[in-house]
């Protein structure tokens, strides 16, 4: 099992992305330059947390026309799993993969803290490790996390259960104290916290592990057969 | 071309008889180009000129020293082939004119310093001095000046992708028209991939990488070595901007080139840019440079030799690639969407020759511009008066200590920083194993199973107090906090902030500081591996107090961090180290005298260097050992202020204290005597074993338990509070005072 790690000129936990798979989960993990229009026989990927092209315009608003995004699409569109942290949520959402958007944090100040985290719904391959309810702790490091979107595309995400996280203190102002949603395919998760973060002891929380456990469950299946 | 009038020459800031040196120098006189080289060369911040006699001074060398002062940064080597390259630097001068850029790229200076060597930076940390933020006149310049400069930080750092792991941040009014901004950084890199700022192999090519040059940032460095006046605030044209993004690139880039193994030499454009990393090249190499200015990617047009030579744009680097080797280099900077351009070669003849439009505007010995800049043994006297009194004011009997202690813990010094340190990204690159808020940061290195610790202190009141003692209890201090997590301190790096050297006095604190700082670090082996001095941080006259800043790195085993908090109910704690001693003189310097009686008198806490040095190896040993379950230092504040940080802990334990002192009550919970640890213990009686083989008194003064901190002396009850209630006013005090 290959998961994939985007490599934006200005990502910078790329690293971090690939040493949670490799070391910690034990899985193998390989970059992916932002100009390479192919994602080669990845089985999932990853678009990791930095400031892809600077983001001195809006987050993501460049990524957007990269080669490799389209590559990320077109994977997408055929039910491969995409996970977006931090700046990787922010370019799923300029891409249209996601709903809406990432504001300025509420207190217009970047927050670098662990965070609590319940897990809303289990129903997706990114949370099937974990308990529904269960509360978990990872950290959040942004500028521009605070999720936005209309009444009725909040209201669609609760009622299709694509809600996967939710703060449990809300730090950042985001709507309906949501973290982390899913795309209606289920196989999108873009989520602020950072869980590649919280995968060894050293690291203060182990927690982070479920998300990637639980991406290598959904695809161990898929691989054998 | 200007002619070269004595008025040009004191606009240049130097004198008669530096003049007189360039011309002998040059055996002619100088062009208008060359006068601003030499002017920027020759400033105190770029040539030490007031300084380097004393650094002289310093111990720089060691077991593990790899690399001392010199070149851009230190390096240490940390075992396992692995080396550490680190520096501290100050940019006070542009943080006070425009706090927000002037502190992003003070940043992005010390992070090209380190990966100029090869090193990939894993670790900032801050040394902030600021005007007190409720000061009646200057209050809100100060607030916005904070906010500027912590936003400053965070926008160069997490963009950079490095983590901003710890530091300090201390306030008086000496700091209200001269904020300190020191930023320390640390890289790593194998050992045998270390690189040099040396340009060698007479005809290799000199190519210039990174952001195109700018006007921005002229004559930074000569506005750095100069007082502020009035007119200094509309110097903000001189401050640099920066772009954190474009450094990102440099510094895969320049990583990426540097295993290509085409490149010679490496240095960044740092303070006077494109002048300094030229002539500094050459005469590190002993060679020389030519380079032709036409050449050079600009961003304006019609830019003259003098603006292209002076200018401080960001994000550039100078290298000397193998001769036939650029393409290799050329392809690296390409993939990276950076301009690389060969901009000159290495020559035989020492020289650095600049020419435009293919003509000679400069031409200048680069080892006489680079290491003969005039030295001055500038005259130092402490003055017959001492400025603060030896005598303090009658502390009265009866005081109320529990409002001391709540005043102390809200005060602005000793308040949590929270505030401050959650803007900054402490995680990225998932090597943080302790961040910001205890007592040093602990780094590990994922490849070898070591960790690096690193702390940085300056404790201004006591250096003004007196400069010497003032300097070796800063670097007992740093070592300790380094001990404390269980690091044996090994390397350090020092930024020396002061005021105007041309007066005796000034000059006088920065001797004494400097032979205070040499003694302290041979003492605890230590040694100086690169640095930085700040001089003329004077507003209108009004100097800073003396400000050298301290940051020492130690190495430890790889494992769960020894933190200050407390972990569970029914623990002994011990304070290592013992109660301490002090008088009226040696109060006069300590947070409570400054908090409580609004004061500063007498000298600083009286320090025993064998007992320090006694303490620090207990601790050590004691936390190898994995005995202790919680460490912290007792510092500002002293034991009361120790208490309650270690009570701070998500679980809310708290200690009853029972003491036996004869200390009258303000001086046994407040004073800030050295060499002092307070440890929470499953196992007491092992980890006093320890203490009682090195010789040094382990009292069990208490037990840990839940919700409270009480202290009592004999029969009588001392300090008394909830721990919820304390925690609170410490946590909300930055803030409220910000937003006041």
């Amino acid at each position: 099992m290959k998961f994939g790690v985007i490599v934006f000129p200005g990502s910078n936990c790329d690293h971090d992305a690939w040493y949670a798979i490799n070391h910690n989960l034990g899985h193998a993990a390989e970059f992916i330059w932002h100009d390479s229009a192919s994602l080669g026989d990845v089985d999932a990927v990853v678009l990791p947390g930095g400031f892809s092209y600077g983001d001195y315009l809006r987050c993501g608003a460049i990524a957007k026309f990269s080669p490799v995004m389209g590559a990320v699409r077109r994977f997408a569109a055929d039910g491969g799993l995409v996970l977006g942290i931090c700046n990787g949520i922010q370019i799923l959402v300029e891409c249209g993969l996601l709903p809406g958007a990432l504001m300025r944090n509420r207190n217009l100040k970047f927050i670098c803290r662990e965070v609590a985290l319940r897990v809303e719904t289990t129903r997706s391959p990114f949370t099937s490790a974990a308990r529904q309810g269960q509360i978990v702790r990872m950290p959040i490091a942004h500028g521009e996390g605070c999720y936005v979107a209309d009444e009725r595309t909040l209201d669609e995400l609760e009622a299709e259960d694509r809600v996967l996280f939710r703060y449990v203190h809300n730090p950042n102002g985001s709507l309906r104290d949501i973290a982390g949603i899913l795309n209606r395919e289920r196989n999108v998760l873009g989520m602020m916290p950072h869980p590649e973060r919280a995968t060894e002891p050293l690291m203060g929380s182990q927690d982070g592990l479920l998300v990637f456990q639980s991406v290598a469950l959904a695809l161990a299946p898929a691989l054998q057969s | 071309m200007s002619a070269i009038t004595p008025d040009l020459i004191a606009q240049h800031q130097l004198t008669e008889s530096e003049y007189r040196k360039i011309v002998s120098i040059l055996g002619r006189e100088p062009t208008f180009t060359e006068l601003g080289i030499f002017s920027v060369m020759w400033s105190e911040h770029c040539s030490y000129k007031s300084s380097r006699l004393h650094l002289k001074k310093l111990p720089t060398r060691g077991r593990l020293v790899v690399q001392g002062p010199g070149e851009n940064a230190g390096i240490i080597d940390i075992g396992d082939g692995w080396v550490a390259a680190f520096k501290i630097e100050s940019h006070n001068h542009p943080s006070f004119i425009e706090p927000f850029q002037g502190a992003a790229t003070g940043v992005g200076g010390i992070l090209r310093d380190i990966f100029t060597m090869g090193a990939r930076p894993i670790a900032v940390l801050d040394s902030l001095r600021f005007g007190p933020l409720d000061d009646p006149v200057a209050g809100p310049r100060n607030r916005r000046i904070v906010e500027g400069v912590v936003s400053g930080i965070a926008h160069y750092g997490n963009c950079f992708g490095v983590p901003t792991v710890g530091g300090e941040c201390l306030f008086e009014p000496c700091y209200n028209g001269n904020p300190l901004v020191n930023v320390f950084a640390l890289g790593v890199a194998r050992k045998d991939e270390i690189f040099y700022a040396k340009a060698a192999g007479i005809g290799n090519p000199v190519i210039y990488v990174g952001a195109k040059t700018g006007r921005d940032g002229i004559h930074g460095a000569s506005m750095a070595s100069a007082e502020f006046t009035e007119e200094s605030k509309q110097k903000r044209p001189n401050v640099q901007v920066g772009d954190p993004f474009l450094e990102k690139l440099l510094l895969e880039a320049c990583l990426e080139a540097m295993r290509t193994g085409a490149i010679v030499g490496i240095q960044d454009m740092g303070a006077a840019g494109l002048t300094c990393s030229t002539c500094e090249m050459g005469s590190r190499g002993g060679t020389g440079i030519e380079i032709e200015l036409d050449r050079v990617p600009q961003r304006e047009t019609g830019m003259t030799p003098y603006e292209t030579m002076l200018s401080e744009s960001q994000e550039r680097m100078l290298l000397v690639a193998a001769g036939g080797r650029e393409e290799e280099v050329f392809q690296v900077f390409r993939k990276w969407g950076l301009d690389a351009v060969t901009i000159g070669q290495v020559t035989g003849d020492g020289l650095l020759r600049v020419r435009q439009h293919g003509k000679v505007v400069a031409e200048i010995p680069a080892r006489e511009l680079a290491d003969e800049a005039p030295l001055y043994d500038r005259p130092h006297h402490t003055p017959a008066h001492r400025r603060a009194p030896l005598e303090g004011p009658v502390i009265p009997a009866g005081s109320d200590l529990n409002g001391a202690l709540l005043a102390l813990l809200t005060s602005a010094d000793i308040c949590s920083k929270r505030w401050i340190w959650e803007q900054y990204d402490y995680m990225v690159r998932t090597n943080t194993v302790s961040g910001p808020g205890g007592d040093a940061a602990i780094l590990r290195i994922k490849e070898t199973g070591h960790s690096l610790a690193i702390s940085l202190d300056g404790n201004g009141r006591y250096c003004y107090l007196s400069p010497r003692e003032g300097a070796v209890l800063n670097v007992a201090e740093c070592c300790r906090n380094l001990s404390t997590v269980g690091a044996l301190p090994v390397a350090a790096t020092n930024c020396l902030n002061f005021g105007n050297p041309e007066r005796p006095e000034i000059m006088a604190q920065l001797v004494e500081a400097i032979e205070g700082m040499a003694e302290a670090c041979r003492f605890f082996e230590t040694p100086i591996t690169g640095g930085n001095v700040s001089l003329y941080n004077e507003t209108l006259g009004e100097g800073i107090y003396p400000t050298p800043v301290i940051g020492i790195v130690g190495i430890l085993k790889t494992a769960q961090p020894v933190t200050p908090g407390f972990r569970n109910p029914g623990r002994a704690v011990l304070l290592l180290g013992g109660l301490g001693t002090c008088d009226e003189i040696r109060f006069g310097g300590t947070e409570y005298a400054k908090v409580v009686l609004g004061d500063l008198w007498g000298l600083p806490p009286a320090l025993d260097l064998e007992l320090e040095k006694r303490v620090q190896a207990s601790i050590r040993e004691i936390v190898a050992a994995g005995l202790a379950e919680s460490a912290h230092d007792l510092s500002d504040g002293g034991l009361a202020v120790a208490l309650a940080e270690c009570s701070f802990n998500p679980a809310g334990i708290g200690a009853t204290l029972d003491l036996d002192s004869d200390l009258r009550p303000e001086f046994l919970l407040f004073h800030e005597g050295p060499s002092r640890i307070l440890l929470s213990t499953a196992h007491p009686g092992e980890a006093a074993a320890i203490a009682a083989r090195h010789g040094v008194p382990a009292p069990r003064v208490g037990a840990t338990v839940e919700g409270r901190i009480d202290v009592r002396n004999r029969d009588a009850e001392l300090i008394s509070w909830e721990i919820a209630r304390l925690r609170a006013a410490h946590a909300e005090a930055f803030e409220r005072n910000l937003r006041a």
